[in-house]
């Protein structure tokens, strides 16, 4: 595998600039034609604390992090607090070298700054490298970087190495440096990225190694996106231009994309005092005519459930996003989890409805948010994207060509001026905004908006008649309730039609299946591959549409093969259990490989709990996942 | 041409048009102070000229929140505090509405108590009606933010150990910039100043004092009241923060001593309205946004042609 791919890992401290010289590199690789997937690992902290960014490149499609990695950068962490030997969480100076050791291949390369750091500090470090054919660069970066800058640029001097010993080009790291570094810091880092470069090329055997930079070529135009970015892109596509929210890692990348775009477009972004209020606010917008969206992880998320529930009852379209991070309460802040599936499903009180969507793919972020703000609109119903901090982060090449699509304005079932005087009144004059006979058998009544003449009604809260008085009649409450509800079955149908948003790979006829839900889909996907590969008979589907449920479409595939592993990162099968509920049987046929450490699968966890428990029928060794066999095994 | 032709529309009207044509269920018992909100409302809207079409009324939840039931515009009865989010939203969404938002005191200063003061430190251009009857009466009597220390209730038996929050010294700090209190036993003052506070440009905070002679006995009928500035006794500046502060302090401790002030608090003219900074920052568009759903000329930008470049 070291032959055809990169993975490049570079490790810090956080504030010693991975990100923005990760983000740069990445970019590089997909513009010299590689295709790239990135990884992040950090603390929850502002300055310090082991840190690190992964770049898989490869010259064919990758759709997940890899198996490990074979070319290490380690900087040292700048930062550290406490290089006590002995202090609890030891020394962290070293942690960018030390803490990767684990996952880096046979025959791999380390360069690691020896002005920062001493490989000798490392337990058996000599006799590692020995043992795993690793070739080690010592290099001082630190005292390059100073000579010419900053302390700061040793990332390019790395970098500088980097490219000297897996063989890529300078021209295309010039390339970006010059496009995103102002002038006064451009010059030293130019002249830090050659010195190293050369530095390395005259002193080293740069063949000595044989992990090098593949090449590749795209048939189109790419552009480098996150699936935070995605989901920003596809709700302004959709015309949304107004946001409330608060802070919450991993959900302020979204608030903050669209934060800054906003004021360009004559939109609106407010940074409010808490998540209940952010929710109110989108609903207080959109009441008022105009599409709008909030949202937070899973503690803030908690905080709108009252605002959701009040959205459900006065068919208020909003769009809230979720982005998941390791549970419950602050949990690991900055590291992914699949754990607030049932939350987002369930919480607020009374029956529940509501759309959720769970993307798969940074390109799906963009597809899927756009058809949620578009159900919102024209069912009058909250839609919510859940993600998580994997998906939200990860840098993928997409083509440019999936963003080259048309506006959709629409604010979907509303009524213009002209409109509401010959819609239904009642005697008072007040307008029949929930009148559940409605036009289309669909529960849709379109809604008319404050300032329109003639329309004025009653949102409220409470079980209410269809001008919104409020009212606890049982024949009007069964009207109602159904209304609501059958907006739910119009949409499912729709969404079968549409046939889109679920992703269905492998050979039809295969005997065995997984099944899995959003972020973890790539990552299942080339296990699905790779099983292929080595002979077994596999196949996947990635759900997205986890409300309502497909429940069709992951019946034919359970009853197509002879098993299925589902695959999710928590620790009580929720989304199996989800499966469970909505197909109403198949238990026996369904078993769990569950991941919830803080790191999303790498393909071989799945490769490997496959192998074991379903085919080998093998007690499960491993300590990353867990496996959770089908009832009655 | 606006998409919201009630809006400014300046017609004549009455204030029984404000009364829906559908007798409302009757949630509030006789007597009950929140008449009093209704018809000072009813007559203010009127006096202003705003038609239902053109009025966005959002409440809370308790007896307050029944006003939308029984007050003819458009109207959204949210959830306990939080109407005013939802409110400000609105106010954002399409300045041209006239958003009044309305709660109790539990619902404004309790459960709501974050929104409130960071609605009045914003000092969003809207108004903001709080039926302050000192207890919690829609369910059934128990001890709210504002009933005095050692109120007794099958929630308190003992008597609150609380000292009540002070609705007037906590606008003034929070950032209102219009700051009322009026009584239902004094309707034309009442009316009065829900005027002003409509009129006004900014967060415009009206405490209202509404007995509630079903759960709330002690607290009387809030008679006699005495306005302050038609009073000899009272000579402050209300326009001086410091004046109008030791106003307010003096005020909500005399409530409790049986003496019920009314009157204008603090008034500041000056201070732009929350819609007015945004502007200046380059943060809210001169036009309502809520129009441009309803412009079919609006040329709706893209992420492809306006964001994609830097992802190149």
């Amino acid at each position: 595998m070291t032959n055809d791919e990169l993975i490049w890992r570079i490790a810090g401290g956080s504030g010693d600039g991975i990100a923005s010289t990760s983000q740069n590199f990445a970019k590089a690789l997909m513009r010299s034609g590689l295709n790239v997937f990135t990884h992040r690992h950090y603390p929850s902290r502002i300055r310090g604390g082991h840190t690190y960014t992964e770049i898989r490149a490869s010259a064919d499609p990758v759709k997940s992090r890899g198996d490990g990695y074979n070319f290490l950068l380690a900087l040292g962490d700048s930062f550290a607090r406490n290089p006590q030997q002995n202090a609890y969480y030891g020394n962290e100076e070293i942690k960018p070298l030390s803490e990767n050791l684990d996952e880096l291949h046979e025959g791999g390369v380390i360069i690691y700054d020896s002005g920062l750091l001493d490989a000798s500090e490392i337990e058996d470090f000599d006799e590692r490298v020995e043992e795993n054919d690793w070739h080690v660069y010592d290099l001082d970066l630190r005292t390059m970087a100073r000579e010419h800058g900053r302390e700061v640029m040793r990332n390019t001097a790395g970098v500088g190495a980097t490219c000297a010993l897996a063989g890529i080009e300078l021209e295309w790291i010039e390339e970006l440096m010059t496009d995103a570094m102002p002038e006064k810091i451009l010059e030293p880092n130019l002249e830090i990225l050659h010195e190293a470069y050369d530095m390395v090329e005259e002193e080293y055997d740069v063949d000595a190694h044989d992990v090098k930079i593949p090449e590749g070529e795209h048939d189109e135009e790419q552009v480098l996106m996150s699936g935070s970015d995605a989901i920003a892109y596809g709700s302004i596509d959709e015309g949304c231009r107004f946001i409330a929210g608060y802070p919450m890692t991993p959900w302020t990348e979204v608030f903050t994309i669209m934060s800054q775009n906003l004021p360009e477009l004559g939109g609106i972004s407010e940074q409010v005092e808490d998540e209940i209020a952010a929710a109110a606010l989108a609903l207080g917008a959109s009441h008022a005519g105009v599409k709008a969206m909030s949202g937070s992880s899973g503690g803030g998320f908690a905080l709108m459930s009252e605002p959701l529930g009040l959205a459900e009852m006065t068919e208020t379209p909003v769009v809230l996003i979720e982005a998941m991070r390791a549970g419950p309460s602050t949990g690991m802040p900055t590291k992914p989890e699949q754990g607030d599936l049932e939350h987002v499903l369930y919480t607020s009180q009374g029956d529940s409805h509501r759309i959720v969507f769970a993307p798969g793919t940074v390109a799906e972020a963009y597809t899927q948010t756009r058809k949620a703000f578009k159900i919102a609109y024209e069912y009058q119903i909250p839609s919510i994207v859940l993600y998580d901090q994997k998906l939200g982060g990860e840098l993928v090449n997409v083509p440019a060509s999936h963003f080259d699509e048309e506006p959709n304005p629409s604010l979907g079932s509303t009524l213009t001026e002209a409109e509401i005087e010959d819609a239904p009144h009642d005697e008072s004059g007040k307008f029949s905004r929930f009148r559940y006979d409605t036009p289309e058998d669909n529960g849709v009544a379109p809604r008319s908006i404050p300032g329109q003449k003639g329309g004025r009604f009653l949102a409220t809260g409470n079980e209410h008649m269809p001008e919104g008085h409020i009212s606890e009649d049982p024949e009007n409450r069964v009207f109602q309730m159904d209304k609501r509800m059958r907006k739910l079955e119009a949409i499912r149908e729709e969404l079968d039609g549409d046939g889109v948003n679920n992703t269905e790979v492998g050979d039809e006829d295969a005997q065995y299946g997984f099944l899995t839900f959003g972020s973890s889909q790539g990552t299942v996907e080339e296990a699905v591959e790779r099983l292929n590969d080595d002979g077994h008979s596999v196949k996947m589907l990635g759900v997205s549409e986890m409300a309502p449920y497909p429940v069709d479409q992951v019946t034919e595939f359970i009853e197509s093969v002879d098993e299925v592993l589902v695959v999710e990162m928590n620790a009580s099968a929720q989304f199996r259990g989800l499966t469970q509920k909505e197909v109403g049987q198949y238990g026996e046929k369904l078993s769990s490989l569950l991941k919830y450490n803080g790191n999303p699968f790498e393909p071989e966890d799945i490769v490997e709990g496959f192998e074991v428990n379903i085919v080998e029928d093998d007690e499960h060794p491993h300590t990353r996942t867990k496996f959770v066999p089908a009832a009655g095994d | 041409m606006s998409a919201f032709s009630a809006i400014g529309e300046g017609k004549e009207i009455d204030r029984n048009d404000y009364t829906p044509g559908l007798e409302p269920q009757a949630t509030w018992c006789p007597g009950c102070g929140d008449f009093g909100v209704l018809k000072a409302l009813k007559g203010a809207a009127a006096e202003l000229g705003k038609s239902p079409d053109e009025m966005l009324l959002v409440t809370g939840i308790g007896c307050s929140g029944k006003l939308n039931s029984y007050f003819e515009s458009y109207g959204f009865h949210t959830i306990h505090g939080r109407s005013l989010p939802v409110a400000r939203a609105a106010k954002l969404a399409n300045p041209g509405v006239e958003v009044v938002a309305a709660g109790g005191d539990g619902d404004g200063y309790g459960i709501g108590g974050n929104h409130f003061m960071h609605t009045a430190r914003e000092n969003h251009n809207m108004t903001y009606i709080v039926f302050n009857n000192e207890i919690f009466g829609l369910t059934k009597g128990q001890t709210s933010p504002t009933s005095p220390k050692g109120h007794k209730s099958k929630t308190q038996p003992h008597g609150s150990a609380k000292q009540p929050l002070r609705p007037l010294s906590m606008s003034l700090n929070s950032g209102a910039s219009y700051i009322a209190r009026t009584a239902a036993v004094n309707p034309n003052q009442a009316k009065d100043i829900i005027v002003e506070a409509m009129e006004h440009d900014g967060f415009s905070h009206v405490d209202f004092l509404t007995q509630c002679p079903t759960w709330n006995k002690d607290a009387r009928q809030y008679v006699p009241y005495i306005d302050i500035q038609d009073s000899d006794d009272y000579d402050f500046d209300n326009t001086d923060r410091r004046e109008a502060a030791e106003m307010m302090h003096e005020t909500e401790d005399a409530l409790h001593e049986g003496e019920v002030l009314t009157g204008r608090y603090y008034v500041d003219s000056d201070r732009p309205s929350y819609q007015q900074e945004k502007r200046n920052i380059g943060e809210m568009p001169e036009e309502p946004l809520a129009e441009r759903y309803f412009d079919d000329s609006y040329e709706w930008e893209r992420s492809y042609d306006n964001f994609l470049d830097k992802h190149k």
